[in-house]
């Protein structure tokens, strides 16, 4: 009788997953079938778009394509500096917003607002603040005295890529902030109370409750984090195009103008293909470690 | 007395209007088991977190082993405590729950094993040892929160209605455990409840308190014997002590045809009788003083029947409760003549609902 009732629950179940495995098929699955497969062709401007089938040679080019490797840098630097200093900062906002001060209800408002608005705003204001003439950044530098002109921010590779990694780490610590507020929340008070009586200093309870107990949510904001950085490309396109001379070109960039601007529609498919796979490797390393942490700060063996 | 834990004054004041500890003055004592008992709300707890430093006090003090610790951290005081939600920590498990007291104090490692395998062995918790909280019951979770208070070797072990997320059946086993546990030491308790049954019980004094005053002090049997005012005696006993408020002629209470004398001394011309159930009976003979009713209403809790009897006499109708044996088979609206054995009857002041006793040489000032 039960394991009548259980097939037929289960029977039901798949009928009504077949919707959304269809939905994720069609957006999902297709079109990484389709670039898999349009790598393996060239079609550029030099074969007037006629697709050649040609093998693997768009990723013999790619090994060789110096542009391509220097992006891919660029892309790391990026994505470890952001997600770091986001969640290092993050959590500290977080603490910040979970204590219960005045006006706690409206400074909270205020911390997700940088999230809230649009990137290519954003971008464009952030444009503005590093700008070597007018911007904002520079006024007080110089009147701070510390430097004697003004630096071109966005004209120098260094920099530029510090500008676009404070930019950045602006607009999203919010949303890492606002995610581990969340888990804070659901620690009972009595743990801390518990420790206090124990005798354990701040630091000893944010190590053996706070951390532990929001690893999840940790976890969760990193793999988010990590996904979305090594994607990054509106924010860089406004700021500073990918430039100067490639100094801030991520892999995104790359590929916009590889299909968009060149043309290149095999050797965009077969790059668009080696940074899915790098992505899905770097998330399943990342969540592999922090999995493996997780069970041990939990005890489980 | 060798007083362990004193407090003197106490005072908390969360807003001018809501204060739920006034002017707690009381001691404890070296192997003394003192309850905290009130209804939801009294303050019981915010005494026990002002004990445990939880909570700065508005005023007064907190003196542990004679001195003064009112502005020591929670963690200097060496006390330890066992929360409502026994707050033991999910990620982990049952052995590092009870070690990590010991271990936040830097106590060596060998000792840290040495203690927990003797409280492990009193408690039975050996077989839990590498579980997590999750997977526990809820006697199991308490019993390890009581460990982690235990190998503490605290000054004195505070309890916040431990018993409290049990269900009855082993509410009734582990207040047992709990008595045979604490009774076998000699560090202090302070034990919060709100549940008469186990204050009752466990301990060797008892706080009653309300609205954050401090009612009455004294042991179990004198709280239930001779309690100080009308709350505590409507507090304690279950079923709830009759009241009825009467009228006074020549230091006699009018009871229906019967005059009661009043205690030695008192002359007032109204006070309130107060009489537990289960000591009121069916009047024997017919000069015994006595009240005469009507049963509406016949409980049955198993040995006895509680008998909810209609008073006819006076202007208003009085209704009065009693236990009784199942020998009488009382039914409804049948005429029941109950009798107040004086000896145990109880009687209040009409106004501060204080106890009114014989007046001695040391009662004087109660006029
Ligand atoms: N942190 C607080 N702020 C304001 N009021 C509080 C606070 N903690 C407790 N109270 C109030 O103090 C009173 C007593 O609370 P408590 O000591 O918890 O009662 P109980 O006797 O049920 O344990 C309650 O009315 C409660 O609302
Ligand atoms: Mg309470």
């Amino acid at each position: 009788m039960v394991d009548y009732v259980r097939a037929q629950e289960r029977r039901t179940g798949w009928l009504l997953t077949i919707p959304a495995i269809a939905v994720l098929a069609l957006v999902f699955a297709y079109p990484i079938l389709r670039a898999v497969w349009q790598s393996f062709f060239t079609i550029n401007l030099g074969n007037q778009l006629s697709p050649a089938f040609t093998g693997l040679d768009n990723y013999a080019r790619m090994a060789q394509d110096g542009r391509f490797w220097n992006t891919l840098w660029n892309t790391t630097i990026f994505t470890l500096a952001t997600v770091s200093l986001e969640l290092v900062l993050g959590m500290g906002i977080a603490l910040v917003l979970n204590q219960s001060f005045r006006g706690r209800g409206i400074v909270r408002t205020i911390a997700i607002l940088p999230w809230a608005l649009p990137t290519a705003l954003i971008a464009l204001a952030w444009t503005w603040i590093f700008n070597d003439q007018y911007g904002v950044v520079n006024d007080i530098l110089l009147r701070l005295g510390l430097i004697q002109t003004g630096i071109n921010w966005l004209g120098n590779p260094t920099l530029a890529m510090i500008s676009v990694i404070v930019a950045d780490v602006w607009k999203t610590t919010p949303f890492i902030s606002i995610l581990l507020l969340a888990g804070l929340q659901s620690i009972p008070s009595d743990l801390y109370e518990a420790q206090a009586i124990d005798g354990a200093s701040p630091w000893q309870s944010f190590r053996q409750v706070t951390l532990p107990l929001l690893l999840p949510q940790i976890v969760i904001a990193l793999l988010f984090r990590l996904a979305q950085a090594f994607g990054i490309f509106d924010l860089i396109s406004v700021m500073t195009g990918g430039g100067p001379g490639g100094g801030t070109e991520t892999v995104s960039l790359y590929i916009y103008a590889t299909v968009m601007r060149y043309l290149d529609f095999g050797y965009g498919a077969a790059l668009v293909v080696v940074t899915f796979l790098l992505l899905v490797l770097v998330v399943a390393i990342a969540s592999f470690f922090l999995n493996r942490s997780r069970k041990r700060a939990s005890g489980a063996v | 007395m060798n007083k362990k834990l004193e407090l003197v004054d106490l005072r908390k004041a969360y807003t001018p209007t809501v204060v739920p500890v006034k002017d707690i003055s009381l001691s404890v004592g070296a192997g003394e088991f003192l309850t905290l008992l009130g209804p939801s709300g009294c303050g019981k707890s915010t005494i026990l977190r002002l004990i445990a430093g939880l909570e700065q006090p508005s005023s007064g003090k907190v003196l542990l082993n004679g001195q003064d610790v009112s502005r020591l951290s929670p963690g200097d005081r060496n006390i330890a405590m066992v929360f409502q939600s026994y707050a033991l920590y999910p990620h982990m498990t049952v052995y590092e729950n009870i070690a990590s007291g010991l271990k936040l104090r830097k106590t060596p490692s060998g000792e840290v094993q040495s203690r927990i395998h003797e409280v492990a062995d009193f408690l039975g918790l050996h077989e839990l040892m590498h579980r997590k909280p999750g997977q526990l019951s809820g006697g199991q979770r308490q019993r390890v929160a009581v460990a982690r208070t235990l190998v503490r070797r605290p000054d004195v072990f505070l309890l916040d209605e431990p018993l409290s997320n049990l269900d009855a059946l082993l509410r009734e086993h582990v207040r047992a455990e709990l008595k045979q546990l604490f009774g076998s030491q000699n560090t202090p308790v302070v034990y919060v409840t709100h549940d008469q049954t186990e204050a009752m019980t466990l301990s060797t004094r008892v706080a009653v308190l309300n609205n954050g005053y401090l009612q009455q002090l004294d042991t179990p049997e004198r709280i239930y014997t001779e309690p100080a005012n009308r709350f505590v005696a409507g507090f304690i006993g279950s079923p709830q002590m009759n009241f009825l408020q009467v009228k006074c002629e020549a230091g006699r209470a009018i009871v229906g045809n019967s005059r009661i004398p009043l205690p030695l001394g008192s002359n007032t011309k109204e006070i309130i009788l107060g009489i537990r159930p289960e000591h009121v009976h069916v009047a024997q003979s017919s000069n015994e003083p006595a009240l005469d009713g009507q049963v509406f209403l016949v409980e049955n809790l198993g040995m006895h029947n509680l008998v909810s009897v209609r008073i006819v006499s006076g202007e208003e109708p009085i209704t009065v409760r009693a236990l009784l044996g199942m020998e009488h088979r009382l039914a409804t609206n049948a005429p029941v003549r109950l009798a107040f054995p004086p000896d145990s009857i109880n009687w209040f002041d009409v106004g501060t609902g204080d106890r009114v006793e014989a007046t001695t040489p040391s009662m004087v000032r109660n006029g």
